[in-house]
């Protein structure tokens, strides 16, 4: 049986009617088109899938639309404000941070929190906030130099708009 | 990889969440943090009629300190415990497993009860709470018990939890410390990648004497057979006198030789009771290292 929800989705509200066992990864983007979150390995375990749930990064594919019934969710598509990359974007593209692209909204939406709470890290500590995300092409050097880059940028005001 | 038909209700109390797991039957689950079944679920490893979800039941999500123990609410997530000052300064032991518990995103939803409820041999935190001598409190439409959970670990990724009992608290005693003496505690964990379940890990805690004396000890093993392990004999063996490297090389010694650890891809048992054994003495050593520091 199809149960009603009601949720916002990077800013925007939704109501949906879904069936308890849909996934949020699938809601998200077979529901709501918002491709931008990936699916990887569908158990927990790669990371591709992460958004914020309520403001924390979460993955996406171990939980149930049904759950977000009430909450709040960020996916990557928050990120980019009238079609500019944010500083941690940007910081990945500059550094290399992807190659094949798959892995990237997963590490950002783990990512995104960190830089905004705007504590300097070190290269240990960035690779402790990372541990959950898998990539298969960049060897994880680069991903680490984005996120020390981002984290020595000044603070910008990039979070407006997206509660 | 998508779960199987299951119908699905958000109970806000205790009571209603009872009463609906005790009319499900052994066909209805309870999902806390999620973590663990609905990746079960995924895979189809699970297939459950019913799914009765915790997250929205008030009053499971508090830490509180009272009468000499600390009550843990079952929805507390590992995030919150990581974090959590009274955690820190009671059970220091619990809020270093933690560290060693999944990734970021997996701790802001895994939950204290879901954890010791799914009882993985290899998991950290249920070390712990026998380490602990912790308690759970059961409840159901029956009533309420509270089990320890020695008797609560029965075998892997089993518990002497009755189909209808829901874990409503964890509650840990304080550690008694003997006047004039100091008490260390260490986790130690081998893992492929940080954050993954452990090859091998163990844990100590030890208290020692002004003169050095082992007054007592407690030494916990991870993923060593079918359920979370404590050994009696090497606690034995630090307790027989003077702390000493030595010492500590024994116990470890003796807590790894009559384990049974699983094999998997990762490593076969051999290979495993070897890590568990190094695990064992680092964490005995780093325990006494920190009993003395405070002692000086
Ligand atoms: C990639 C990955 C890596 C992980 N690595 C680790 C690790 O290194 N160490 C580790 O310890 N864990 C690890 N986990 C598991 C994680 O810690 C889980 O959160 C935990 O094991 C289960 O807690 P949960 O709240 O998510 O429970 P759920 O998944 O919701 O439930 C697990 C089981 O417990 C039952 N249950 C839940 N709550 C209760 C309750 N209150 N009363 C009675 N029964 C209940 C459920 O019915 C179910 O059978 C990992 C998970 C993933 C996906
Ligand atoms: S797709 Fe969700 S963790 Fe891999
Ligand atoms: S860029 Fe290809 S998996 Fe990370």
């Amino acid at each position: 049986m199809k149960r009603e929800i009601e949720l916002e989705v990077n800013g925007d509200r939704y109501q949906r009617a879904v069936e308890p066992r849909m996934l949020l990864s699938d809601f998200i983007r077979h529901e709501l088109r918002l491709t931008g979150t990936h699916v990887g390995c569908e158990h927990g375990v790669c990371g591709a899938c992460t958004v914020l749930f309520d403001g924390e990064p979460v993955r996406s594919c171990v939980m149930l639309a049904v759950q977000a019934d009430g909450h709040s969710v960020r996916t990557v598509e928050s990120l980019a404000q009238g079609g500019q990359l944010n500083r941690l974007q940007r910081a990945f593209n500059e550094c290399h941070g992807l190659q094949c692209g798959f892995c990237t909204p997963g590490f950002l939406m783990t990512l995104q929190p960190v830089v905004d709470e705007g504590k300097q890290l070190s290269d240990d500590e960035i690779r402790d906030a990372i541990s959950g995300n898998i990539c298969r092409c960049t060897g994880y050097q680069q991903i680490v130099e984005a996120v020390s880059q981002a984290l020595a940028e000044p603070q910008e005001d990039e979070r407006a708009g997206t509660a | 990889m998508k779960p199987p038909l299951f119908d699905y209700e958000a109970p806000s109390t205790v009571e209603d969440a009872a009463r609906l797991l005790a009319e499900g039957g052994e066909d209805a689950k309870l999902l806390a943090g999620g973590q663990s079944l609905i990746p079960l679920l995924n895979l189809r490893f699970a297939a459950p009629s019913l799914l009765i979800d915790l997250n929205g039941v008030d009053g499971l999500g508090q830490i509180r300190a009272e009468d000499g123990q600390l009550r843990l609410g079952a929805l507390v997530r590992h995030s919150t415990v990581a974090g959590d000052p009274l955690v820190a300064d009671r059970h220091p032991l619990l809020s270093e497993a933690m560290g060693y518990v999944a990734h970021p995103q997996i701790r802001n939803r895994g939950t204290i009860g879901g954890t010791t409820a799914h009882a993985d041999p290899a998991a950290e935190v249920p070390v712990v709470l026998l380490m602990s001598d912790a308690r759970v409190v059961a409840r159901s439409t029956r009533g309420r018990r509270e089990i320890g959970v020695d008797d609560l670990f029965v075998s892997i990724f089993t518990t002497s939890l009755e189909p209808d009992e829901i874990i409503s608290e964890v509650i840990i005693p304080d550690r008694a410390v003997e006047p004039g003496t100091a008490v260390g505690s260490s986790f130690q964990e081998f893992a492929r990648r940080h954050g993954d379940y452990a090859i091998g890990g163990a844990a100590a805690i030890v208290h020692l004497g002004p003169d050095g004396v082992c007054r007592s000890a407690r030494v916990g093993l991870l993923g060593a057979g079918m359920r979370p392990e404590e050994s009696r004999a090497a606690a034995a063996v630090l307790e027989s006198g003077t702390f000493s490297e030595r010492a500590a090389r024994e116990a470890a010694a003796v807590a790894t030789t009559d384990i049974s650890p699983l094999g998997n891809v990762h490593g076969d048992p051999d290979y495993r009771r070897e890590v568990i054994r190094e695990m064992t003495f680092r964490a005995v050593m780093t325990a006494a290292d920190k009993a003395k520091a405070r002692i000086a």
